[in-house]
């Protein structure tokens, strides 16, 4: 087993460009749920809408990248308008149903055979970031010793990077200001907020938005790293996910989804690398680990993780236990 | 189309048959590759199965896909791509002696998502042009018979989703867990009951068996995980979070054991449908249905006759005053877990009947299940059935005016529909989810 290899690939792992747009989705779904205690699971709907605003104005419509920036842009704060403004009276338990539905009617629709298109079925949309790339101040990829990035994946991931620190600046400035204190308020006892005449139901509307923007970032992000975007991407795993990385790292702390992030990803590559490693060196039987279970191993880790994380250790790495919306109703 | 017509007279000819979309047809092992969706047959003359005959699938634009050979069994399958519109080719010059030709050696077929689509070349006398057969409900045209056919499509998934829905909503009732680990319960039951199958015991034995697993699975469930959180006083978010991980877990366990490809049962795969006036239905559909039904009618008679029953519905109501008044809530819920998770086995045994076993097809089917859960109103017992049939009809009705692979888009967005105007859901009782 070449350990300098999996030590090295793991490296790359906790900072490249899955870790990167899981830990700005995590970042939003901390505003969510760790401050606002919105248990929202459509996070992967704002990722998925930003992703295809962006890829379809310029894959399919032919306009500038700028222009599906925006798009995608103003695409998730209409998501957020109509996804928040219907539900965010609902109690704790409906809410995460329906946003996870909500969820799924936007990825069955980017999927959707009729719409193919626009949006390009399963196999989703290509050749909408050379726009992105002519960017590219990179002449030559970064260089960290061992950790090795080309010029575009450089590019990526340094755009990447910029954004995670921007929303975690934001995030921290919010929330220490008068508007984060209601948020918190309102995750601890959302009658007593009312009560001193806040407007609970803008202020969760408000988060929510936030929190998108900041998701959307992540699949901006997304779009980009991989010049492509399909619509399995966003299943709910994705959000699943997303959550295991906020609660690892600690929710409703600021740097909880970039630690979380970055052990969830780093964790992940060296379990992959360590379980096919195993396969090649000794000569593991077949039954037990067949040449595709790596993949289905290493996921068996994070469910149980998730599980355990929540009953032990709810507040993750980071958290304050006092802190973590766990007992609404 | 004229497909029920085509139907009949490939009957009447005596030439028959492959039949039918989701509900027949082995799986080929050559078939299991990643994709989920495929276009595929079983070849027949007079009964026998016809081997050896090539068949091209492409895309209506004449884009090739893939080919495939009918096997010892006539059964052939090529995947494709993503759900969408192919037209399958067969050559009529591979076609052995004996076999005067195929009515019509193009077809053209509408794959929806995750369907391994069976399209029907009728062999006798040669024909000419296209015909679009499958189980008569392709296309977008609307007729009386294809209403009448997705109604009772609509009936058999909704008692077979009521399953499902029962354990859900009892679960809820009696400990307020929202379980995303529902799904899970659900392929438990079909993947037992395919390795029973598959070592050798007949499919009815299998099922049987699997069912009382799935009983103590959730036994295990509860006692190993569930009834510790209750009794650390964990809260209801906390616990919905621990089983949205245990679902993850469980899935990936099953592709670890259970392999990524679909599996059949080595019975009741290939059936010919009997036609019941205007609806064509296989016999395992009918018996699925009449299964379900009485299994359904078995519970509802146990919650509201038996002492067991009675002492369920009191701990929904209130676990306080249900246990002030002497009733063990811990026994109660261990019996809820018991019946809930085999009452979801046997869904999930149903399910693969009809549509094959496959790790992830509780996970597809949980997000329905709260659906028809949520219409009915939670921790009801009659709301979970008239959901669950409410659903089943949606989605099969709803493929009249909407794209196929859109049906459950569309159960989904009702769902939020009526979240908003009814949160307690149709038969629930009025009480603040806000």
């Amino acid at each position: 087993m070449d350990w300098g290899l999996i030590l090295t690939n793991a490296l790359e792992a906790s900072i490249g460009a899955d870790m990167v747009i899981y830990c700005l989705a995590a970042i939003g779904l901390n505003v969510h749920f760790g401050y606002a205690g919105l248990l929202n699971f459509g996070q992967a709907a704002f990722v998925a809408v930003a992703a295809y605003g962006l890829a379809t104005m310029v894959a399919t419509f032919g306009l500038s990248f700028w222009l599906g920036i925006s798009v995608g842009l103003v695409a998730v704060i209409v998501l957020a308008l109509l996804l928040g403004i219907p539900t965010l009276r609902l109690r704790a338990d409906y809410l995460a149903i329906v946003t996870l539905a909500a969820a799924e009617i936007v990825r069955l629709t980017f999927r959707s055979v009729t719409l193919r298109d626009t949006f390009g079925g399963s196999d989703g949309l290509q050749g909408f970031a050379d726009g992105f790339y002519r960017l590219n101040p990179y002449t030559v990829g970064i260089d960290l010793g061992p950790i090795t990035f080309s010029e575009r994946q450089s590019w990526g991931i340094t755009i990447g990077w910029v954004l995670i620190i921007l929303s975690s600046v934001l995030v921290w400035a919010l929330m220490r200001s008068p508007w984060g204190r209601v948020l918190k308020g309102i995750r601890e006892d959302e009658e007593a907020v009312r009560s001193l005449g806040k407007n609970v139901y803008s202020y969760k509307l408000q988060a929510l938005l936030i929190g998108g923007l900041i998701g959307a970032m992540g699949g901006f992000v997304y779009a980009l790293a991989q010049a492509a975007v399909q619509p399995d991407f966003t299943a709910p795993d994705f959000t699943f996910f997303a959550y295991t990385i906020l609660i690892l790292g600690g929710a409703a702390r600021v740097l909880g989804p970039i630690l979380g992030a970055a052990i969830f990803w780093g964790l992940l590559s060296l379990s992959d690398g360590v379980l096919r490693g195993a396969q090649s060196a000794y000569d593991v039987p077949e039954w037990l680990l067949g040449s595709t279970d790596a993949g289905a191993v290493r996921f068996m880790i994070v469910g149980l993780a998730l599980m355990l994380l929540m009953i032990f250790r709810p507040q993750g790495i980071l958290g304050d236990r006092k802190e973590i919306a766990l007992d609404a109703r | 189309m004229h497909t029920k017509a085509l139907t009949r007279r490939a009957v009447a000819l005596g030439a028959l048959l492959a039949v039918l979309g989701i509900f027949a047809g082995s799986a080929p092992a050559w078939a299991q590759d990643e994709s989920s969706e495929s276009v595929r047959g079983v070849l027949r003359f007079e009964r026998e199965p016809v081997e050896g005959v090539l068949i091209t699938v492409t895309t209506p634009d004449g884009t090739a896909v893939g080919t495939a050979t009918s096997d010892g069994e006539g059964s052939w399958e090529v995947g494709v791509p993503e759900p969408g519109v192919y037209v399958a080719t067969l050559d009529v010059t591979t076609l052995p002696e004996g076999i005067p030709g195929v009515e019509a050696d193009s077809v053209e077929t509408d794959v929806g998502s995750t369907q391994r689509k069976a399209v029907l070349f009728v062999l006798g006398e040669p024909g000419g042009g296209t015909v679009d057969p499958g189980e008569g409900l392709v296309g977008s045209t609307f007729s009386w018979d294809r209403v009448a056919q997705l109604t009772v499509e609509g009936l058999r998934f909704g008692v077979i989703l009521a399953l499902s829905a029962l354990g859900l909503s009892m679960v809820f009732g009696t400990t307020g867990l929202t379980n995303f680990s529902h799904g899970e319960l659900i392929t438990f039951g079909a993947i037992a009951a395919w390795y029973l199958n598959d070592a050798g015991l007949p499919f009815l034995a299998a099922t049987a068996l699997a069912v009382t697993l799935g009983g103590l699975f959730g036994l295990a469930q509860d006692t190993v995980i569930w009834r510790p959180l209750r009794n650390r006083k964990t809260g209801l978010i906390a616990m919905m979070i621990v089983s949205i991980g245990l679902a993850v877990f469980l899935r990936y366990t099953y592709l670890y054991i259970f392999g990524g490809g679909r599996q059949s049962f080595r019975e009741y795969t290939i059936q010919t449908g009997l036609e019941i006036g205007p609806v064509t239905l296989a016999p395992r559909d009918i018996a699925s249905m009449v299964v379900a039904v009485v299994v359904l009618g078995l519970v509802v008679w146990a919650l509201s006759s038996t002492r067991l029953g009675k002492a369920t519905r009191a701990v929904s109501d209130n676990p306080a005053l249900a246990s002030a008044s002497g009733i063990d809530v811990n026994q109660v819920i261990r019996a809820v877990w018991i019946g809930g998770a085999a009452l979801a086995g046997l869904g999930g045994v149903l399910i693969g009947l009809s549509q094959q076993v496959e790790y992830q097809m509780g996970f597809k089917t949980l997000l329905l299940v709260f659906a028809a859960v949520i219409l009915g109103g939670l921790g009801t017992i009659w709301g979970a059935i008239v959901g669950a049939m409410i659903v089943g009809l949606f989605i099969q009705l709803s493929t009249l005016v909407i794209p196929i692979e859109l049906q459950n888009a569309g159960v989904l967005a009702v769902l939020i529909v009526v979240l908003l105007i009814r949160p307690q859901g149709v038969l629930g009782r009025r009480e603040r989810v806000g």
